[in-house]
């Protein structure tokens, strides 16, 4: 039951990151085929860097943001049934789509190329700033127009607990709120002005622990939505009981906790922190996976609970009675599998935290091939079933093809395993990522000719190619759905699927959103004030403006 | 919460430990630590060189720029213990040395070090593996120990 400005606002939502993804996952292919030395350069018209930038902008920064917005404007008023404010939700919808243009703007005519980090004291055109601080107002409009409706549902309920779904939402967002808030700061204070030509230097370090502050939290950012189902949706679509519901408060009060002090794991081999400090993020870091580590535990009692119910016995027999390949709970072969990628993924995210071990993974392949185990796997699997899902719904169609629908995740699930281990082996061959490496460390003509490094890239090649063809049957699928005939009203067929709870205890103080923040906003303070503080102390000077293609800083006028 | 998420709980938590003890018996105990954290001044330099100190005891002081490493060759003897100092001139770039722990970030302003002893002869390629350019790809250096 979701309200008609609703609908068409989620829908759109969710449909145009579909379409601009089909480009993201096009430049994926390009540079997986770039690295290797397969094509050279600018073969389809487009820089390697220009289509990094891209990839990492539409899958990263666009899909993720559009989908969690659309996913918690549908969650409020499902689970709350009250009637979000479509001024304000139109209003959101407009500042994201104007924000995507104006970045796109940049990045499509050659001026964006920094990738999707933007590190300073490189430039891109106004336009990506701007653009993107638009999108992130945007989802911050969306987020505070849930605030009336849950405050209007906690009086007509008192003394309940908040539906889990609208909690996890909310974790995400508060997260994403606090953490967007420096990063604003850096772009709006420092690196905005100095594009504009108003500042001529900035503080490197500085910009930089503002960025990883915003930089870590952000992965959260893309992985609550994806929880919120593990923890709702799967439990239903499994045929089992949610096993505990406090471990998904838990889970989602530990996160807001962890997430976000710890920024310093990105920064381990850097100048300007103390060691002390990145010592104390990477602790911060493994508390994080222990949130993880109970959602592993709860997720796999639930299955065992349900697969017990329709009558497995013994210790293991409970894993293989479960509708993995059923086209009837199809959206359960998504959140699956990309729970069963996000057993690597987690490991690998360990190793990178370790403190000294980062050194040996530190800006390599490696990196690419752990994220993509993570944002590229259970992210991308749950976002893809989710909007699937909800696109029928919204628009009252049946999904078509579902034979192929459930034959994505698991090709996705191969290939992905297939590019990712071919890019932890370059890694661990040194091999750096971000790197156009078919000009130079692949092209046998090139005195930097590395010849380790062919057998890992072209694996990588094949992963990128399967990867491709798989993205093409799920973009298939996608839109013969939305083609298809109408078959129900979504006034009122509209519904997610919502498990139900075997152990169900009071929750207490792990409900209340004030104390989360609290105790939040004391361990970033702990976490950051310092290295705040050195990084300012330790640089001793500030750098100018530089664009891409040029080793002189850009000219200021007032200099 | 029931008894086997307790344990889950724990079990987590202990793991964890052992993990953190691992890591920092091999940085603080063995000496495999992260770069340190210098004042960006600390040796004001605006030329890449190389000192040798002692016999066996030697500076590197690197500046990365778009796209080159300075100095882009350097010869030091086998068993050479070399502090290397790093600092940007530009963007930011990556510096990694193949075949040994060193892996550091050069940035503007701030100045990098670690300390490292090469005690297998051959060449060691230095990569810059963080995206700094259009000249990114091209910009690698060479350490050759004999
Ligand atoms: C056809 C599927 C895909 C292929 C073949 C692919 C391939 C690649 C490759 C080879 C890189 C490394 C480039 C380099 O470091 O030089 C990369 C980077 C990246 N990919 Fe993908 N990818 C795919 C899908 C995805 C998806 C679905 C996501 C996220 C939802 C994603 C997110 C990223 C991000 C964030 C980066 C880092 C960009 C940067 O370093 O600036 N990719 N991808
Ligand atoms: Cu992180
Ligand atoms: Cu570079």
């Amino acid at each position: 039951m979701l309200s008609q400005a609703n609908r068409k606002i989620v829908l759109l939502e969710l449909v145009i990151p579909i379409v601009l993804l089909i480009l993201g996952v096009w430049q994926g292919l390009l540079q997986t085929l770039m690295r290797a030395g397969v094509i050279r350069d600018t073969a389809f018209g487009f820089d390697y860097y220009q289509g990094l930038t891209l990839h990492g902008v539409v899958n990263a920064v666009v899909l993720t943001t559009f989908f969690a917005v659309a996913f918690g404007n549908a969650i409020m008023e499902y689970y709350l049934k009250k009637k979000l404010n479509s001024t304000v939700n139109w209003l959101s919808f407009w500042l994201m789509l104007v924000g995507v243009l104006l970045a796109a703007f940049a990045i499509f005519t050659g001026r964006g190329s920094v990738l999707y980090t933007f590190y300073a004291p490189m430039i891109a055109h106004w336009t990506f700033y701007v653009g993107v601080t638009l999108l992130v107002v945007g989802s911050w409009v969306a987020f505070f127009n849930w605030f009336a409706p849950l405050r209007a549902w906690v009086k007509e309920h008192p003394g309940e607990k908040k539906p889990l779904a609208v909690l996890g939402m909310f974790a995400t967002f508060i997260i994403w709120f606090i953490a967007t808030v420096p990063v604003a700061l850096d772009v709006l204070l420092l690196q905005l002005p100095q594009s504009l030509g108003l500042t001529p230097h900035i503080n490197v370090s500085l910009s930089r622990v503002l960025f990883w502050f915003f930089g870590h939290p952000l992965v959260y950012f893309w992985l609550l939505p994806a929880y919120v189902m593990y923890y709702v949706m799967l439990p239903k679509l499994a045929g089992g009981k949610l096993y505990s519901d406090f471990a998904g408060r838990l889970v989602f009060f530990l996160f807001v906790l962890f997430s976000i002090p710890v920024g310093l794991h990105h920064q381990y081999t850097e100048p300007g922190y103390s060691r002390e400090f990145k010592l104390l993020h990477g602790i911060f870091t493994f508390m994080v996976a222990i949130p993880s580590l109970i959602t592993a535990f709860t997720v796999a009692a639930t299955l065992e609970h349900g697969a017990r119910r329709r009558g497995s016995r013994g210790l293991v027999g409970w894993m293989f009675n479960q509708p993995f390949f059923s086209r009837e709970q199809w959206l359960f072969s998504y959140l699956i599998v990309g729970l069963i990628i996000f057993i690597l993924g987690g490991i690998g995210g360990v190793i990178n935290a370790s403190y000294n071990i980062n050194k040996v993974v530190h800006n390599t392949s490696w990196i690419p091939g752990h994220f993509h185990l993570t944002v590229g796997g259970p992210v991308l699997l749950a976002i893809w079933g989710m909007t699937l899902y909800m696109v029928a719904k919204l628009t009252g169609k049946t999904v078509q093809h579902k034979g192929l629908a459930v034959a994505v995740p698991w090709l996705w699930f191969f290939s992905m395993h297939f590019m990712s281990l071919g890019q932890k082996w370059e890694g661990i061959l040194e091999a750096p990522r971000r790197t156009n490496m078919g000009l130079t460390y692949l092209n046998p003509d090139s005195p930097l000719f590395m010849p380790e490094w062919v057998l890992p890239s072209h694996m990588v090649a094949i992963g990128g190619i399967l990867l491709f063809t798989t993205a093409l049957i799920y973009f298939f699928v996608f839109f013969r759905t939305l083609a298809g005939q109408k078959v129900a009203d979504p006034e009122t067929t509209f519904e997610f699927p919502t498990g139900e709870t075997l152990h169900d205890e009071k929750p207490g103080w792990v409900d209340k959103l004030k104390v989360w923040v609290v105790v939040s906003l004391i361990l970033i303070a702990v976490a950051y004030v310092l290295p705040i503080k050195q990084a300012i102390d330790n640089s001793a000077k500030d750098a100018p403006p530089f664009k891409p293609d040029n080793p002189v800083p850009v000219v200021q006028m007032d200099k | 919460m029931d008894k086997y998420e307790k344990r889950v709980l724990y079990t987590g938590i202990v793991l964890m430990a052992i993990f953190l003890g691992a890591i920092l018996y091999s940085s603080k105990v063995m000496g495999d630590d992260l770069p340190e954290c210098l004042p960006g001044d600390a040796l004001a330099y605006d030329k890449g060189e190389v000192t040798q100190l002692d016999e066996k005891t030697y500076q590197i002081k690197y500046i990365a720029k778009m796209w080159a490493f300075e100095p882009r060759v350097v010869e030091i003897p086998r068993g050479a213990e070399v502090d290397i100092f790093l600092t940007s001139k530009d963007v930011v770039h990556g510096f990694l040395i193949e075949n040994t722990t060193v892996n550091m970030m050069a940035v503007y302003g701030a100045l990098n070090k670690i300390t490292y002893r090469f005690d297998k002869p051959g060449t060691y390629r230095i990569v810059c593996h963080e995206y700094c350019g259009v000249g990114h790809q091209d910009m690698a250096g060479v350490i050759i120990v004999k």
